[in-house]
C-alpha cells in the first residue's frame, strides 16, 4: 500500500522542467552538512533515462511508514508540518525507515550512521534552499491539494489553447 | 590546500598496480586543471616519439577546480594522450558527473600507463582501485556500458567514462564518452581500445570543501540566476543548432564536403526545424543551470524512435555537409556516432570525402559492397541511407569502413597511392584532423586559428571566427592585426578549457564576455575556491600557459612550421555561391599571418618557443627540453 500524502507540504519536482543539473543536491548538502556532496543530500535527482528526470525528497506522509517502522522509536512527525524529526540518541542506523519509505527519500549518513530527512529547511529564514536555487523553477514547496489545483488549471489551459508548447 | 586533494593517481594496466603522486601547490598554480593539467601529465608521463597506440602513450585525466561545487558549468574534466589522428597532443574536454565523482573520490588527476592483456574496467572506489573484468561489456554502446556498470555495482551514483564498439575496434576517431557527453575529436577511444581499457568508473563519496563558501555560494547563486536570462537564451532555446541558418546566411555553412557555403536545404535541417519537429526535452550536464542539449527524436520512417542529443557541429557535418536535408537521417547518423563512441564531426567529414570521391568516379558502387548490400550502393550526396550504412561500416571496421575508419588523411593517402588519384585535395583535414563547421575561406582570422591549432583545426580551441563574424575585422582580407587576434582568441578559449568552465556561461558574469567582463569574476571564483590570490593578469597567464604546454608537447613530438597548414580546398578552390563565393586563403596570406602570429606569441620565426619565454611562464623543465 502506498502511503497517503494528502495533508502536509513537501518539496515537489516538475519533471517537465527538471534538467537534471543536481544543483539542489549541492545546495542541500552544503546547507545541512557544510560540504558539497550529493551522497549527503536530502533531495535526490533521479534520471530514469535521458529525458525522464525528476527530484525526490521526503513527502511528509500522513501516518508516516518510517515513523511506524522505526524499532527504536527514534522518529517522530511534527503534527503541524508533517516534518520527520530524528532523535540522534535513539537512532542506531538500522535503515528500517529507509526500507519503509515508498519514495526512497531517506538516506543513511555513512559517517554519523544516522538517517537523514528533508526538513524543508525549517531553520532557514528563506525556506527550502533547493527551491530558492533551482534554475528552472522545477521545485516548489507544495501540498497535494495545491498540486492538484495546478494540474486542473494546466489541463483546462491545454484543452482551450492546445498542447503546451515546449519551453519558451 | 582547498580545491585540490594534491594527489594524482597512477595506474599501470600491465602490472596491475597503482601508486599515488603528490603535487605541490606551485605546480597546480601553473597548470590549474582541465586540458592544461592533462597535457602536462601527458608531457611528464609519455615516452616522446612513441606510437600513439603503444603502451608508452598514457591516458591522462585532469579534473577541474570547480567540479563538485555549485559554481555553474564547472563540472568538466580534461583528457589527454598523444593523438592517433594527428601524432600531436590530443586534448579533449567532457562535461558532467564523471569529473564530480572523481573529485569526490579525492583525485585531481589520473594517469593510466601501459596496456592490459584482457579487457578491463578500472573502478576507482574512493581510495580503493579495482581492476574489473570487462569482457561482459564488450560490444555494448557507450550509454549501455555505463548503465551495465551501474547495475553491476548497484549504485546509481557510479559514473563511468567508456568506449563503445568503435573504440574497441580502434576506429581512429573514436571518442571516450561519459554521462552522454563526449571527449571528442582526437581519437581517445582508439587509444583506450589499444590498451583494452573499456571503461573507468568512479564512486566518490567524500564531501568537497572550499576556502570561502559564502563567496562561492553568493557568486554561484547570482550566476545561476543570470544564466536564465538573455545571455544564454541562444543556448537554452535552440542550443548551438541556431548556427545553421546564421552561417548559411553568411555563406559559411559547410555544404557537400565544403564545396559550397550555402545549402538549399538549410531550413529543413535548421535548429528551428529541429526544435519544432523533433525536440523531446532540453537537458543539462551536471552542475549546469543553462541546459543546452536538444534531445531529439525521429518520429517517422525506418529510424522511428531513435533519440539523441543534437548540437551544431554534429548537425552540420552529417547534414548540409553530406547534402542531406532529411533531419531523420541526420539524427540517426548522430545517434550511431554517439552510441558507438565516434567523433561525429570527423565521421561526417569522412563520409563527405567518400561521397565526393564517389561522385568524381574514383569510388564506384563496388567499393561499398557489404553484407546488407552485396552489390554495393550509390554513395551520393544527399543519400541518407548510404551515409547511415557507411557509418555502421565505420563503427564495425568492415568493408569500406576499414579504410574510412582512419579518417580522411590516411584514407585519401591510401586511395591515391593505389589508384593514382588526387583525392587528398578534397580531404578536409589539417594535421590529420578534420575541419569544423565554419568555412574558413570566408573567415581570414579563423583560417589562421585553424592552421595553427595544436590539436588540428578546431572551433573549440580557438574562437578566431568571432572577430570575423562580429565585423571587428574585414573577414575577407588579411591585415597585421590577425596574429594578435588569433593569439588572444585561442588563449581566451584556453582559460575556459583549463578551469574548466563551459564557455556558454561567459556572458553571465557581468553581461560582457570579453576579458574585462569575465576575468574579475573568474579570479574571485578561483580565489574563493582555493584560497589563492589570483589577479586579472593571472587569468591571462592561465590561457597562455595552457596553450604553451600543448605547443611544447607538439614541438617535442617533431612539430615543424609546415605543419601549421590548411586543407588544400581552403587554399585553392573557391566557393561558387553565396556571400563568401570567390575567396580562398592563399599560401602567401597564410604564411604572412603565421609570421604575425608567431611574433605575437613571442616565438621564433620558425614557430619555436624561446627558452626565456618558457622560464618566464614558470616552465623551466620544458625550457630545458624544447626551448631555443
Amino acid at each position: 500500500m502506498v502511503a497517503s500524502t494528502s495533508k502536509y507540504k513537501y518539496i515537489d519536482c516538475d519533471p517537465d522542467l527538471c534538467i537534471g543539473c543536481q544543483i539542489c543536491e549541492y545546495v542541500c548538502s552544503y546547507t545541512k552538512n557544510g560540504e558539497y556532496n550529493t551522497y549527503r543530500s536530502r533531495i535526490r535527482t533521479v534520471r530514469v533515462d535521458e529525458v525522464l528526470i525528476t527530484a525526490i525528497a521526503c513527502r511528509t506522509c500522513e501516518n508516516a511508514p518510517c515513523v511506524i517502522a522505526c524499532p527504536q522509536d527514534a522518529l517522530s512527525q511534527d503534527p503541524e508540518t508533517g516534518i520527520i524529526h530524528i532523535d540522534a540518541r535513539k537512532c542506531d542506523g538500522c535503515a528500517w525507515c529507509v526500507e519503509a519509505c515508498d519514495f526512497g527519500a531517506i538516506t543513511l549518513n555513512h559517517q554519523t550512521k544516522l538517517a537523514e530527512f528533508c526538513d524543508q529547511c525549517e531553520d532557514q529564514e528563506e525556506g527550502p534552499q533547493c527551491v530558492l536555487w533551482c534554475p528552472k523553477e522545477a521545485l516548489s514547496l507544495t501540498t497535494p491539494d495545491q498540486r492538484a489545483q495546478k494540474s486542473r488549471r494546466e489541463r483546462v489551459i491545454e484543452e482551450v489553447a492546445g498542447p503546451k508548447k515546449s519551453k519558451e | 590546500m582547498f580545491g585540490y586533494s594534491g594527489k594524482i593517481l597512477h595506474i599501470d594496466l600491465a602490472e596491475r598496480k597503482t601508486w599515488v603522486e603528490e603535487k605541490s601547490e606551485e605546480w597546480y598554480k601553473i597548470y590549474i586543471g582541465g586540458v592544461s593539467m592533462a597535457t602536462r601529465l601527458c608531457w611528464e608521463n609519455i615516452k616522446p616519439g612513441c606510437d600513439p597506440y603503444s603502451p608508452d602513450n598514457p591516458v591522462c585525466i585532469a579534473n577541474g577546480i570547480f567540479a563538485g561545487t555549485p559554481v555553474p558549468v564547472g563540472g568538466k574534466y580534461g583528457l589527454a594522450s598523444k593523438s592517433p589522428m594527428t601524432g600531436f597532443i590530443g586534448d579533449s574536454l567532457s562535461g558532467s558527473w564523471f569529473s564530480i565523482a572523481l573529485k569526490r573520490a579525492g583525485w585531481d588527476g589520473v594517469v593510466i600507463h601501459g596496456a592490459s592483456e584482457n579487457w578491463v574496467n578500472i573502478f576507482i572506489d574512493d581510495e580503493r582501485i579495482e581492476f574489473r573484468d570487462a569482457t561482459k561489456l564488450l560490444g555494448l554502446g557507450t550509454f549501455e556500458t555505463e548503465e551495465a556498470i551501474r547495475e553491476e555495482l548497484a549504485d546509481d551514483q557510479v559514473r563511468s567514462a567508456t568506449i563503445g564498439p568503435a573504440g574497441e575496434h580502434m576506429v581512429r576517431f573514436a571518442n571516450v564518452t561519459n554521462d552522454g557527453r563526449q571527449a571528442g575529436r582526437t581519437g581517445h577511444g582508439a587509444v583506450w581500445g589499444s590498451k583494452k581499457l573499456k571503461a573507468v568508473s568512479v564512486r566518490g563519496t567524500q564531501g568537497i570543501k572550499v576556502a570561502d563558501p559564502d563567496t562561492i555560494n553568493k557568486l554561484s547563486f547570482d550566476i545561476t540566476k543570470e544564466a536564465q536570462g538573455p545571455h544564454t537564451s541562444k543556448y537554452r532555446i535552440l542550443g548551438t543548432t541556431t548556427n545553421v541558418l546564421n552561417l548559411n546566411k553568411l555563406g559559411l555553412l559547410p555544404t557537400r564536403n565544403y564545396k559550397e557555403g550555402v545549402f538549399e536545404g538549410a531550413e529543413k535541417v535548421s535548429g528551428e526545424y529541429l526544435h519544432d519537429h523533433h525536440n523531446v526535452k532540453t537537458i543539462a550536464c551536471a552542475q549546469c543551470p543553462i541546459a543546452c542539449e536538444q534531445m531529439s527524436i525521429v518520429k517517422s520512417g525506418p529510424w522511428t524512435g531513435t533519440m539523441t542529443g543534437i548540437e551544431y557541429e554534429c548537425l552540420f557535418a552529417n547534414g548540409p555537409n553530406l547534402g542531406i536535408s532529411d533531419m531523420n537521417a541526420v539524427i540517426k547518423l548522430i545517434d550511431i556516432a554517439d552510441r558507438s563512441g565516434i567523433d561525429a564531426i570527423t565521421m561526417g567529414v569522412t563520409l563527405s570525402w567518400a561521397m565526393e570521391t564517389y561522385e568524381k568516379g574514383v569510388f564506384t558502387a563496388q567499393d561499398f559492397k557489404c553484407e546488407k548490400f552485396p552489390e554495393g550502393f550509390e554513395m551520393k550526396f544527399g543519400n541518407g541511407e548510404a551515409a547511415v550504412t557507411t557509418a555502421e561500416l565505420i563503427r564495425d571496421r568492415e568493408g569500406i569502413g576499414k579504410l574510412l575508419s582512419d579518417g580522411t588523411r590516411i584514407a585519401s593517402g591510401k586511395i591515391d597511392k593505389e589508384r593514382g588519384t588526387e583525392t587528398w585535395k578534397w580531404a578536409m583535414q589539417s594535421k590529420g584532423l578534420e575541419t569544423a563547421g565554419y568555412d574558413a575561406r570566408g573567415l581570414k582570422t579563423f583560417s589562421l586559428g585553424s592552421a595553427v591549432g595544436t590539436r588540428g583545426p578546431c572551433h573549440n580551441r580557438t574562437a578566431a571566427y568571432d572577430p570575423d563574424i562580429q565585423g571587428e575585422v574585414d573577414r575577407f582580407k588579411v591585415d597585421e592585426k590577425r596574429g594578435l587576434l588569433a593569439k588572444d582568441t585561442e588563449e581566451y578559449a584556453a582559460v575556459y578549457d583549463t578551469l574548466p568552465l563551459c564557455k556558454f556561461i561567459r556572458r553571465c558574469f557581468t553581461g560582457k564576455a570579453d576579458r574585462a567582463g569575465a576575468w574579475p569574476t573568474i579570479a574571485q571564483l578561483i580565489n574563493a575556491t582555493t584560497g589563492w590570490e589570483f589577479k586579472y593578469e593571472d587569468i591571462d597567464l592561465i590561457g597562455e600557459r595552457a596553450h604553451t604546454i600543448k605547443k611544447a608537447f607538439n614541438v617535442r613530438e617533431g612539430w615543424k612550421r609546415v605543419d601549421d597548414d590548411l586543407p588544400w580546398r581552403w587554399k585553392h578552390d573557391p566557393m561558387t555561391k553565396g556571400p563568401s563565393a570567390g575567396y580562398v586563403t592563399t599560401d602567401e596570406e597564410l604564411e604572412y599571418m603565421k609570421d604575425l602570429y608567431y611574433e605575437a606569441k613571442g616565438w621564433t620565426k620558425e614557430g619555436l618557443i624561446p627558452k626565456k619565454k618558457l622560464i618566464q611562464l614558470g616552465m623551466p623543465d620544458v625550457a630545458e627540453q624544447i626551448g631555443v
